[in-house]
């Protein structure tokens, strides 16, 4: 098939942008039309996206739907492709970019036009890191992301939204440009930056440590990881609901997916080398960030908090190393995708209506809010883990894959899964039982239709991923056994060398 | 008299300003011919340049040279000169400095920068800059009855003579310690052994660090960057940087290309400390124009950290950097120039504030190009610097490389907080529409060329590709 799909798929919600910048006439017209072609845009996107995955064959370990351009000559190619693993993450920013699309019409009271134009590019760019092949594009993409969400917690975030918009530019900047450096030097080393080709080739292990690091640094700021967690909860309890939803799903999984191409594909035995730092840094986010979570007033920054715990689970997944810990990695970032996105639209819901994040400001909603009270409830559950919802399969899966490999830090671990049921649990509580104490929430409506459809369309798949993962393992199934043969093959080539 | 014609641009640009003062002398009120007569003769010298034989030659006793480098370098100069009077031109009509000699005083320090680019011979070259630099100090203070203006003249001055002093001792210890002053004939003498003439380059460099304005000697840069009329500013931010870069490639990779290890730490310390400090130092600047100063001393260092490499692909890379860094530059000056309100010209940066709601295109294209100048993907600023690193990679030079990324990362925060003013804050009064094609024509095209030059970076490499110095 020649029909460049993925190009396609990554420059449809670009070229929805362009037609949105370019609307013109009364305020109301530029309004309503931006507003339609942002929402056919990115649902063509995902429709399109879908049918990528049908006709994706997850019996090839290999890229499927290589796209090949030559960019800069003798240099960089603009070379695209998926496997397994990013199916699944092209699919959820597919998902969720309508959403946010959706839920920011009805919340973003000014600059509509602007703020379309932004998720639309975010949406490109993300998909560009999913897709990219070789380094310097992948780059390109990944930094690139920056700008628009500056912009959206900037621009429509709250009061604190400049001190927490150069905090998180700034951050992310940081950790990215050594991953530039590290980018030059591989080029400089190896004379490629194809991804496809440096998979092939052996980096010669004097140099993986140092490269290691430098992606390292990247990625730990993106995921989060504990100690550079910090711009995480600030950006999230600033940015607007649409912006903290984009930052949750997608942004942090950027990193995850980093950790599994680049971290142990390309670095295998830094990336062994290194194991115990990055277990001793996630049981610290598993551990430490629940309990911080635990005494958060504000309801964003709790979930900010139990997105770092999370993460630290992804990245215990990650360098477990076995089928399980990697499968598991992957279904927990797909369905924390899809519950913090949930959760951070539940926020938005009450936010929207009473203009408060604080847990404190509310209490007793079921009263009034008996529908907004049971989606509440699953996102709530899905987020501690029950079993029944998606995020028990990631969760199991993780726990089972560590065991294997080490089972101290398994068992700390499970503590996490304590924790987040404390946490959350104590945060439905407080919102959604007791009296009513603040008279002023007795007007406070239930979830309106269009918030139905999308609190639906999330329950729908927590739900059925819960009880039936198996569409996506089948999808990953085997790259990811191809992922740890190369690995192992690569780990003991390089062993044997040392020996020698 | 065969030679005559190989410096014809040259030829051309003289007689072409002594007419011009003809006419502005004889003719009443002609600024508006003779600025329009000036960007004709800027473009039929760019076409003359650009019809010159494509291959290495040397005339007047091998004291001038006209080769791939020096055309591309003379072109830019030329091109972006007419930008810069295109831009300029309704700011020097609203500031009543519409006087004929502006536009003639441009052409004769734009002449001695061209023979700056072509000079083979220290006496040439030396000829080149003191034309360079008497043009510019009365430029520096044009707008004389104004005290700032003044001043930033008489700095420019007494700075910029001591610097051209400094650099006359080295070209005389350079003479005396090699017995020439042919680039390269001293190329040939010069050893390590040659301490005097070690001694003269180090001069030499230092007179060069002042013209492009590299730390430590860039004193003069956010003074005369402030006080000088902004048409003037912007002149300085972009011209006088080609000669500067062109004459420190020719220099370090002609004569003095043999004791590399001599002059390598000093430019690697230059680019250093002026990536430093163009990164710190504009953090706490409100005037816009003072915060290009530092924002273009940062990028001398970017561009010094190329030719510190000693490799082709180093100046490669610079001259990529240079061709980057006058496209942003030329849009940022373009923003300055429409921060106009009832005749007024505001410089503050606060004054910006809410300019997104007032005028969304411009804040639009201010916004781009801020974020290209701070080097982010996938905007041309970040292929600039992204070349740059390249090159220094490849020469081992990690300390560099990392230095100059975490500039980079300190400096985003002051084009950040540009953006912020813009985007974030409540808008003030809005800035008048102004209707000047040249100003809006240059602006849009270079915020368009900073969007879409992803799309085909090849570009640039493919023009420079063909660049040996040696």
């Amino acid at each position: 098939m020649n029909f460049p799909i993925l190009s396609t798929i990554i420059f449809i919600p670009l070229l929805g942008a362009f037609f949105i910048l370019l609307t013109k006439g009364s305020q109301k017209n530029i309004e309503k039309n931006s507003k339609y072609v942002a929402i056919f845009s990115s649902l063509a996107n995902f429709f399109l996206s879908l049918f990528l995955w049908f006709s994706f064959d997850p019996l090839i370990s290999d890229f499927q739907f290589i796209e090949k351009k030559i960019w800069i000559d003798g240099f960089i190619n603009f070379q695209l492709g998926i496997d397994g693993i990013s199916i699944l993450f092209i699919l959820l920013t597919t998902f969720i970019a309508p959403i946010c699309i959706f839920s920011g019409i009805h919340s973003i009271k000014f600059k509509i036009k602007e703020f379309l134009i932004a998720v639309l590019l975010m949406e490109t760019l993300m998909l560009g890191v999913f897709c990219s092949l070789d380094l310097v594009i992948f780059y390109l993409f990944f930094e690139g992301g920056l700008i628009p969400m500056f912009l959206i917690i900037g621009i429509w975030g709250g009061p604190k939204r400049v001190y927490s918009a150069f905090k998180f530019f700034l951050f992310t900047l940081l950790g990215s440009v050594l991953m530039l450096i590290a980018i030059i030097s591989i080029y400089w080393i190896t004379g490629t930056t194809d991804v496809m080709e440096l998979l092939n080739l052996r980096i010669p292990q004097k140099f993986q440590y140092l490269l290691w690091l430098a992606f390292f640094s990247s990625f730990a700021v993106k995921l989060p990881m504990w100690p550079v967690h910090t711009w995480l909860p600030d950006a999230h309890v600033e940015a607007p609901t649409a912006g903290s939803v984009i930052l949750a799903a997608i942004l942090l999984k950027m990193a995850g997916y980093g950790f599994m191409r680049f971290s142990l594909g390309l670095f295998p035995v830094a990336s062994d080398y290194f194991t115990p730092l990055i277990f001793a840094l996630s049981i610290v986010a598993v551990i430490y960030t629940s309990l911080v979570a635990l005494m958060q007033d504000d309801m964003k920054k709790l979930i900010a908090y139990s997105s770092v715990a999370h993460m630290g689970f992804v990245t215990i997944g990650i360098f477990s190393i076995t089928k399980q810990g990697l499968e598991g990695s992957i279904i927990q970032m797909i369905s924390h995708g899809l519950v913090s996105a949930a959760l951070f639209l539940c926020v938005g819901v009450v936010y929207d209506r009473y203009h408060s994040r604080m847990i404190s400001s509310y209490g007793g909603l079921v009263n009034m809010m008996p529908k907004y009270a049971f989606v509440f409830m699953i996102f709530t559950l899905a987020a501690l883990g029950l079993p029944g919802t998606s995020g028990f399969v990631g969760e199991f899966l993780i726990l089972v894959g560590i065991f294997q490999k080490n089972v101290l830090v398994a068992i700390l671990a499970s503590l996490g899964v304590i924790l987040a049921a404390a946490y959350m649990l104590w945060l439905y509580k407080r919102v959604i039982f007791g009296k009513i104490t603040n008279s002023d929430l007795k007007v406070m409506k239930d979830l309106k239709r269009n918030e139905i459809y999308i609190f639906s369309s999330l329950v729908f798949l927590i739900i059925f991923f819960g009880f039936y993962p198996d569409p996506l393992l089948k999808t990953i199934d085997v790259s990811i056994t191809n992922l740890i043969n190369d690995y192992n093959m690569n780990l003991n080539f390089h062993l044997a060398e040392i020996i020698k | 008299m065969q030679t005559i014609i190989y410096i014809l641009p040259e030829v051309f640009l003289s007689i072409s300003i002594m007419f011009l003062l003809m006419i502005g002398v004889f003719v009443k009120n002609s600024f508006k011919i003779v600025i329009y007569l000036t960007m004709g003769c800027l473009i039929f010298t760019i076409a003359l340049i650009i019809n010159q034989p494509n291959e290495i030659i040397k005339i007047f006793d091998n004291s001038y040279i006209i080769d791939k480098f020096s055309s591309f370098m003379k072109v830019l100069t030329l091109v972006f000169c007419l930008f810069i009077l295109l831009l300029s031109k309704d700011y020097i009509k609203t500031n009543s400095i519409d006087k004929i000699e502006y536009p003639i005083i441009i052409l004769a320090a734009t002449l001695g920068m061209i023979l700056m680019i072509g000079s083979y011979d220290l006496i040439v070259f030396y000829l080149g800059l003191e034309l360079q630099s008497l043009s510019l100090y009365i430029l520096a203070a044009f707008k004389r009855n104004e005290e700032k203006s003044t001043e930033a003249g008489l700095k420019y001055f007494v700075l910029s003579a001591l610097a051209s002093g400094l650099l006359l001792y080295g070209c005389s210890l350079i003479y005396g310690f090699t017995g020439s002053t042919n680039f390269q004939i001293i190329s040939e003498n010069l050893n390590e052994a040659n301490t005097g003439a070690v001694f003269g380059i180090v001069f030499l460099i230092v007179g060069l660090a002042f013209k492009v304005s590299a730390v430590p000697f860039h004193m003069w840069t956010p003074d005369v960057y402030e006080g000088s009329p902004t048409s003037v500013t912007s002149f300085f931010a972009l011209i006088p940087k080609i000669a500067g870069i062109a004459v420190f490639i020719r220099f370090l990779y002609v004569p003095f290309i043999n004791i590399i290890e001599q002059w390598q730490t000093i430019i690697v310390f230059i680019s250093i400390a002026s990536m430093v400090l163009g990164a710190v130092a504009a953090i706490g600047q409100n005037n816009i124009k003072r915060l290009m100063a530092y924002s273009s001393i940062g990028h001398m260092g970017y561009a010094l950290a190329g030719i510190s490499t000693g490799t082709n692909e180093g100046i490669q890379s610079t001259i990529i950097y240079l061709t980057i860094y006058l496209v942003m530059n030329l849009g940022a000056f373009g923003c300055i120039f429409m921060m106009k309100r009832e005749n007024i010209y505001y410089e503050n940066i606060n004054d910006l504030s809410g300019l997104s709601k007032n005028h969304p295109m411009f804040a639009l294209s201010f916004l781009l190009i801020l974020f290209s100048l701070a080097g982010i993907p996938p905007l041309a600023g970040f292929f600039a610097k992204f070349y740059i690193f390249v090159s220094v990679i490849k020469s081992e030079m990690y300390a560099l490389a990392i230095i100059g990324l975490v500039t980079t990362v300190i400096s985003a925060f002051y084009y950040l907080r540009i953006i912020k003013i813009i985007y974030f804050d409540k808008p003030k009064k809005p800035f008048e529409d102004i209707y000047d094609w040249g100003l809006k024509s240059s602006l849009i095209l270079s915020s368009i060329l900073v969007l879409i030059y992803f799309i085909y970076p090849s570009i640039l490499i493919d023009a420079v590709s063909g660049i040996q110095i040696y």
